[in-house]
């Protein structure tokens, strides 16, 4: 028995785009019972397909031109305004990627929970509170009277998306869309998460479309799979054949693409140390105020005692979840954040303390890259003068710094006439190739990396990570790399430091820490790397 | 601790943190208006025609200007612990006598004002945008940007001309009919009568302003990740948008009307002077070219208490707005 048929289904995109079709002729079909995933890069229209099936697409320009969505028989295109208010939220209801933003900020999570019951069925007040209650309780979220008054604020991140699944399954509803639903969380939430839709999922008989771009996820939660390309379904099938024997090149390309689990021999390295941090901390102070009136001060120890050591030609990891501190050790590192007190020596120098000016002549040894690739270029400045404004700003000859950027350009793999151009011309894995230029402009000995491949698509991901590889064998460079995904250290680091709430847990090199993790903490953000079990070759 | 202690608490604490600030204020303004040329001997030696030069130096002695300007701060300073603000010369009057009796008019002009331009402006955004590109929205768009555009004493006049003169629906100016000797309910009424057209033209303008931010911040709003939620979840369009869209796209309005407050004490000058509204705004005006710097000082000070309360106010509509601002 079908649940969901979906038949030849185009969705149009506006006049003028880059294709006249979001999604062209995809057919699918969800059973009672079953998760199918929908994979894809950002672009293939995934979500837009999950949208169509929610008759929620921004209309009028984005809309479904052909083709029928089916649910137990019943077309949906074609549904009227009013049965489809009927049917979402009752019999399909949905789940967003980022969940601080799809809750309404002002309003608490048991009247957005109690708005559910209120629209779909006639119930009693107190009889609503009861079933919000039992199922927050359901989705495991402690002290449920309290999140019921709770606003999305004051929830953590998983505790959000636990009340999100919450409202979506309110109503036991027969299919459940998930678009994303872990992307924006740390692993071992994520980890949590999959279990609990996987749990939801057997326990209400739920037909759930899963739209992910994260094969790891999908080997963890998948009964079939589709995988779609630039709006059309390329693949489809049970979650093995998919996941290990892909018969489609791009699906292929796609899987090969995703770094291994297993970490690549370590090379041989000097013992000699390039940068040396000694006891860093660095404290964040919120609230106070003048004269004392400002009531309670807030102290975040962000980074608490840090040591560690960075040899000449080696990749240094620094994982952690959200919070734990790495990217403010990299910003003391660059000197963007003044630590409070601890050393920072490169090559024998302590960086921490310097002014302005005294720093100036050091700045060029230390670069860095950032993780997003839209906000970190500036959006008015041509390609060309963005790579030369650090060398000019050292003293560098204008011609010589033009010749100089011109030259890597075509070292990060980028055509000449991008010298001219401005950073919206380009996409997301080239903007990241011009701010791998821009850091390498100067020179540096040390490189440091803040989750620079994280915004990027799987494949795109794979080429900015070869292309690091390659820079930092031809100019010897040394780097520090921070991320939060287990997936990339494993391929790209020598040595590994785990951070949690400020501290380094555990350092190692990159194989001992993956085969034999010391620390509980590592232990448990090993296990929770998505999609373990597979391809573990 | 509970909800209403802690409001309690937050607002003995923000009246604490003015208590420097008005400090400031009446020092500011106290040297301020003695780097002006002239005082009030002069302006009353002028008008009287033939003042010596030694009568004028007995004049100033009498009124305490002859002092080094410090000490003068410190004798005004501790007069206004002791709630006294001083005597105006020109009125003949103790300023806070003065300054009590303008207020009450200038504070009903205020919160009218207020009351409908934030009101009415937030009613039309909601209206522009809930019918975007439509007729409805082309009309209260247009009436906007004209509204915006024109002058206030311009508005005044022909407000006058229209509504007072040919028509005859309203008094021309003044704030009530003393000569009718109303009393109880009946004095209210004339009261309200005459406060029609002052209130309409002082807040045309800034009506068409919150007008415009409405109509932004809704679309703004409009386009968020929740309000997908709230259709996911198969709410009406009209919940969607009076419940979700709106409470969220007040928040930047609350804010700008909040910061306003202060400049409709400035605008509020030209809207007296042509309704003859006898409001602080007119008492400023006329005292500053009489150099009457206590009642001057008087009112700055007034007006720095009426500032720093309405901020107060707005910020607890505020943290009961959006429960993500916390009082505390």
């Amino acid at each position: 028995m079908r649940l969901l048929e979906i038949r030849n289904l185009h969705v149009c995109l506006p006049e003028g785009s880059e294709r006249a079709h979001a999604v062209e002729a995809v057919d699918l079909d969800l059973a009672p019972n079953e998760i199918l995933c929908i994979v894809g890069e950002s672009g293939s229209g995934k979500s837009l397909t999950a949208r169509a099936v929610m008759g929620l697409l921004p209309k009028p320009h984005v809309r479904v031109v052909d083709g029928t969505i089916e649910m137990d028989g019943e077309d949906l295109v074609s549904a009227s305004d009013a049965r489809m208010r009927d049917i979402r939220g009752s019999a399909i209801s949905m789940i967003f990627q980022e969940p601080m933003t799809a809750l309404n900020p002002v309003m608490s999570i048991g009247d957005q929970i109690d708005e559910v019951f209120r629209f779909h069925v006639s119930m009693g007040r107190r009889e609503r509170r009861e079933r919000a209650l039992a199922l927050l309780e359901d989705v495991h979220l402690p002290d449920p009277e309290y999140i019921m008054r709770a606003y999305p604020h004051e929830l953590s991140g998983g505790q959000r998306q636990r009340a999100m699944i919450a409202m979506a399954l309110a109503l036991d509803p027969k299919i459940l869309i998930a678009d994303e639903p872990t992307t924006a969380l740390d692993v071992t939430t994520q980890a949590q998460i999959l279990k609990l839709i996987k749990e939801m999922q057997a326990a209400h008989n739920t037909g759930v479309l899963f739209i992910t771009h994260d094969f790891g996820v999908v080997a963890d939660i998948a009964d079939r799979v589709a995988v779609m390309q630039f709006g059309k379904l390329v693949e489809t099938g049970t979650a093995d054949e998919v996941l290990n024997n892909p018969r489609h090149p791009y699906t292929q390309a796609l899987i090969a693409a995703v770094p291994s689990l297993t970490p690549r021999p370590p090379r041989g390295q000097s013992a000699q140390p390039v940068l040396q941090i000694d006891s860093l901390i660095k404290t964040f102070r919120s609230g106070g105020g003048i004269l004392g009136f400002g009531g309670g001060e807030r102290i975040v120890k962000a980074v608490d005692d840090v040591t560690l050591e960075l040899r000449r030609g080696e990749t240094l990891g620094i994982v952690g979840e959200s919070g734990s501190g790495k990217s403010t050790v990299a910003r003391c590192i660059v000197r963007l954040v003044d630590a409070d007190s601890g050393r920072i020596l490169l090559n024998g120098t302590d960086l921490n303390g310097l002014g302005r000016a005294e720093m100036r002549p050091f700045r060029s040894s230390i670069q860095m890259m950032f993780q997003d690739p839209f906000a970190s270029l500036n959006p008015r400045t041509r390609v060309g003068k963005i790579i030369m404004q650090g060398p000019l700003l050292q003293g560098v000859p204008a011609t010589e710094a033009q010749a100089k950027a011109r030259e890597l350009l075509s070292i990060v793999g980028l055509d000449d006439r991008a010298y001219d151009r401005f950073p919206h011309e380009f996409s997301g894995g080239q903007r990241q190739r011009i701010g791998i230029a821009r850091a390498l402009a100067l020179d540096p000995d040390v490189l440091v990396a803040d989750e620079p491949v994280s915004a990027l698509d799987v494949s795109i991901q794979a080429q900015i990570l070869k292309l690091l590889d390659e820079i930092r064998e031809r100019m010897s460079l040394s780097m520090i790399f921070i991320t939060h995904d287990l997936r990339v250290a494993a391929q790209v680091c020598d040595r590994l430091a785990v951070m949690r709430n400020g501290e380094i847990v555990e350092t190692g090199a990159t194989a001992e820490v993956f085969k034999d993790p010391q620390a509980s903490y590592t232990k448990e953000l090993l296990a929770a790397v998505p999609g373990q079990n597979w391809r573990s070759a | 601790m509970s909800q209403t202690a802690k409001r309690l608490r937050y607002v003995l604490k923000r009246l604490l943190q003015a208590l420097p600030i008005i400090l400031a204020i009446i020092i500011v303004n106290f040297f301020l208006l003695h780097m002006a040329e002239g005082d009030a001997v002069d302006v009353l030696a002028g008008e009287a025609g033939s003042a010596t030069p030694e009568y004028m130096a007995e004049l100033r002695k009498k009124f305490g200007l002859d002092q080094p300007l410090p000490v003068q701060l410190l004798v005004y300073l501790k007069n206004v612990i002791t709630l006294d603000l001083g005597y105006s010369f020109r009125h003949d009057m103790p300023v806070l006598d003065l300054v009590l009796d303008r207020f009450v008019p200038t504070l009903l002009l205020m919160v009218s004002t207020i009351i409908l331009a934030v009101g009415v402006g937030i009613i039309l955004g909601l209206l522009a945008a809930t019918g975007l590109n439509s007729w409805r929205d082309t009309l209260i768009s247009v009436f906007a940007l004209v509204t915006y555009a024109t002058p206030l004493f311009w508005v005044g006049l022909m407000f006058i001309v229209v509504f007072a003169l040919n028509l005859g629906w309203f008094p021309t100016s003044g704030m009530e009919n003393i000569a009718m000797f109303y009393e109880g309910w009946d004095r209210y009424w004339d009261i309200a009568h005459h406060l029609v057209l002052p209130t309409i033209t002082l807040s045309l303008f800034y009506l068409a302003l919150y007008t415009r931010l409405m109509r932004a911040s809704m679309l703004e709003q409009a386009g968020m990740d929740y309000v997908t939620t709230a259709r996911a979840k198969g709410l009406t369009e009209r919940r969607i948008m009076f419940v979700h869209v709106l409470r969220n796209a007040l928040l930047p309005v609350v804010t700008m009307a909040g910061v306003q407050v202060g400049a409709l004490i400035g605008g509020s000058v030209i809207v007296e002077s042509v309704f003859a509204w006898p409001g602080l705004g007119m008492l400023a005006f006329e005292s500053l070219f009489a150099r009457d710097v206590n009642l001057l000082l008087g009112i700055f000070l007034l007006s720095a208490m009426l500032v720093v309360a309405v901020n107060l106010i707005v910020d607890i509509i505020y943290s009961w707005l959006d429960p993500r601002i916390e009082v505390e």
